[in-house]
């Protein structure tokens, strides 16, 4: 409908007729145009575009850390500790060994992004990997993959966590991994049941009965239908992991000082919390914006990819 | 020569209490070039019979004898190169993230065609679409068009044998009338082999030569067509199915 709609007033003009074109030419073109019909979809919801914004910036802001931040986030200045927001030369202050915070902030945005891409890619895997064969193969398969997904599930987030770290020593590697082991039992749900819904589908019997076998079902067929369900539910649960990596940062078990970690930084600034607000309440805004952004990515997300959840 | 003989077939679902018997006891044969037709009410077993040949239902016992050949559990793919299936709803039947060139590309692969860019087109030919439908979305297509996507597939492995599962009861009627036309056109110039479920009597009197009538999961008669258009049914069931069919206006004509 929309899709119709958005195409009207574009039709004339070069290469957005093209994209718009209802009878592409090549394989290349149907998937660009698909590609960018739902992208017309999704810079119609203005929050997602929001969304989308800050997390370029976050990337760009990551990108150019040596060039944006003004200060060496390492350098103590003992004699400048501890500067309110707006001090000369510090616009957001200094922390407790005399580091420029917006330096720190910026350097620490790698750390999230680092944090954040490589769950983003572990856990879905196992999940839809998991998931999928689950729901597929059925029997005794899918219930003994089933129940350890349950065993994984029955403990809290971060406990787990806590133990893996506990376990595998400190570090931002360890943390990642440690997030990432707790992370994919939900999604592993949803593919199973993703899954059970298409298997036994007219269009999954119709490739049965070319002789496909049951991993080219599985890779071909079942995962480009699950990935886009995966996608949303993972960008909403960026926010999350963003949070259970500041934790265990809070904690000491993730990132080690002196690493401008932003959950770290905000267990720096909890000893000075009364007194010296900026601190902490600093990277603890750092860390909500971009749980924000990722929210707000994830619900337009929603709307393109899976317009029946949306409710519209 | 028959193409497809079915001999004390059963099949059922479930286990134990929860068992359904959904086919008991079928026997017919097909020779081949004939268009066979079952008809029934919903959930007489129709499509099962079809299901069990193409071995979607694993669950039966008895005797199914395609091309000279008796079927075990597992079919292999010569099976799929001899025997296809157009399904009922295409809307259901076209993966909706693949586009007509993938769904067909992927076909002619798997059966291990070279040359597939020219096969595709001619397949799309065939079954009157042009190459302007070639990479298009599911989404993109009508109900017809999918449809003749599906058939296409369908024929990809150049197969003998078509089952057909209702093709045309989720299409309208015009378009209904121009997917019965392309079917019996293709199988005049393929000679093929059709095995075609139907609810709809006059479908079947235009498109096959001998029907089974099935009533909770039974055969109870196998007539010609002439014997249908004729009146000479048998079996109060299958009198009853003529007369249904002919409605209210002609209903003294069914006594």
């Amino acid at each position: 409908m929309s899709q119709t709609d958005l195409a009207a007033p574009t039709q004339g003009t070069g290469w957005r007729a093209w994209l718009l074109s209802d009878t592409p030419t090549s394989r290349r073109h149907a998937k660009v145009a698909s590609l960018y019909q739902s992208w017309l979809q999704f810079r119609g919801n203005p929050m997602a575009m929001f969304g989308l914004m800050i997390l370029v910036a976050l990337v760009l802001i990551a990108a150019f850390a040596s060039f944006i931040s003004p200060y060496d986030p390492f350098v103590q200045e003992l004699g400048n500790r501890l500067q309110p927001p707006g001090a000369e030369g510090h616009i957001l202050g200094t922390d407790s060994l005399g580091r420029d915070l917006l330096s720190r902030i910026i350097y620490g945005s790698r750390i999230t992004l680092y944090i954040v891409t490589l769950v983003a890619i572990i856990a879905p895997l196992i999940g839809l990997f998991v998931g999928t064969v689950a729901g597929y193969a059925g029997g005794f398969l899918d219930v003994v993959l089933m129940r350890i997904t349950d065993i994984f599930l029955a403990f809290p987030r971060l406990v787990l966590a806590l133990a893996f770290v506990a376990a595998l020593g400190a570090g931002i590697e360890n943390a990642v991994l440690a997030i990432s082991l707790t992370a994919w039992p939900p999604y592993a749900r949803i593919a199973r049941a993703e899954t059970l819904t298409i298997r036994n589908s007219d269009y999954i019997h119709a490739v049965r009965l070319q002789g496909a076998g049951a991993l080219r079902i599985i890779t071909k067929h079942i995962w480009p239908l699950c990935i886009s369900s995966l996608i949303i539910r993972v960008t909403l649960d960026m926010a999350g992991i963003i949070l259970a990596a500041a934790g265990l940062g809070f904690l000491g078990l993730g990132a080690q000082p002196p690493s401008p970690e932003w959950g770290a930084m905000v267990s720096d600034g909890r000893k000075f919390i009364l007194d010296h607000w900026w601190v902490a309440t600093i990277p603890g805004l750092a860390i909500f914006i971009v749980s924000l952004a990722f929210n707000l990515l994830g619900d337009g997300l929603r709307d393109v990819l899976d317009p029946k959840e949306s409710g519209e | 020569m028959s193409g497809i003989i079915l001999k004390d077939l059963d099949v059922w679902f479930g286990q134990g209490a929860n068992r359904v018997d959904a086919v008991k006891n079928a026997n017919f044969a097909v020779p081949l070039g004939e268009s066979f037709g079952l008809v029934g009410e919903s959930g007489s077993g129709k499509s099962t019979i079809l299901r069990a040949i193409t071995g979607l239902a694993e669950t039966w016992s008895g005797t199914i004898i395609i091309d000279g050949k008796t079927l075990g559990h597992k079919r292999d793919s010569e099976f799929y190169k001899t025997v296809q299936m157009v399904f009922q709803d295409p809307y259901a039947s076209l993966h909706p993230r693949h586009t007509v060139d993938q769904v067909l590309s992927e076909t002619l692969s798997l059966h291990g065609f070279d040359d597939i860019e020219n096969r595709i087109d001619k397949l799309l030919l065939d079954v009157g679409l042009g190459p302007s439908f070639r990479f298009r979305y599911p989404h993109q297509l009508s109900g017809g068009q999918r449809q003749r996507v599906a058939i296409a597939r369908a024929l990809a492995p150049e197969p003998r044998i078509l089952l057909l599962d209702e093709p045309t009861s989720a299409l309208d009627v015009s378009v209904q009338a121009e997917i019965l036309n392309l079917l019996t056109d293709l199988r005049a110039q393929r000679g093929l082999t059709f095995l075609m479920v139907s609810h709809d009597l006059s479908v079947v009197s235009h498109m096959c030569s001998r029907m089974a009538v099935m009533q909770n999961g039974y055969i109870v008669e196998i007539l010609s067509v002439e014997d249908m258009r004729g009146q000479n049914a048998s079996h109060p069931y299958t009198r009853h199915l003529l007369a249904s069919s002919l409605g209210f206006t002609s209903s003294e004509a069914a006594q």
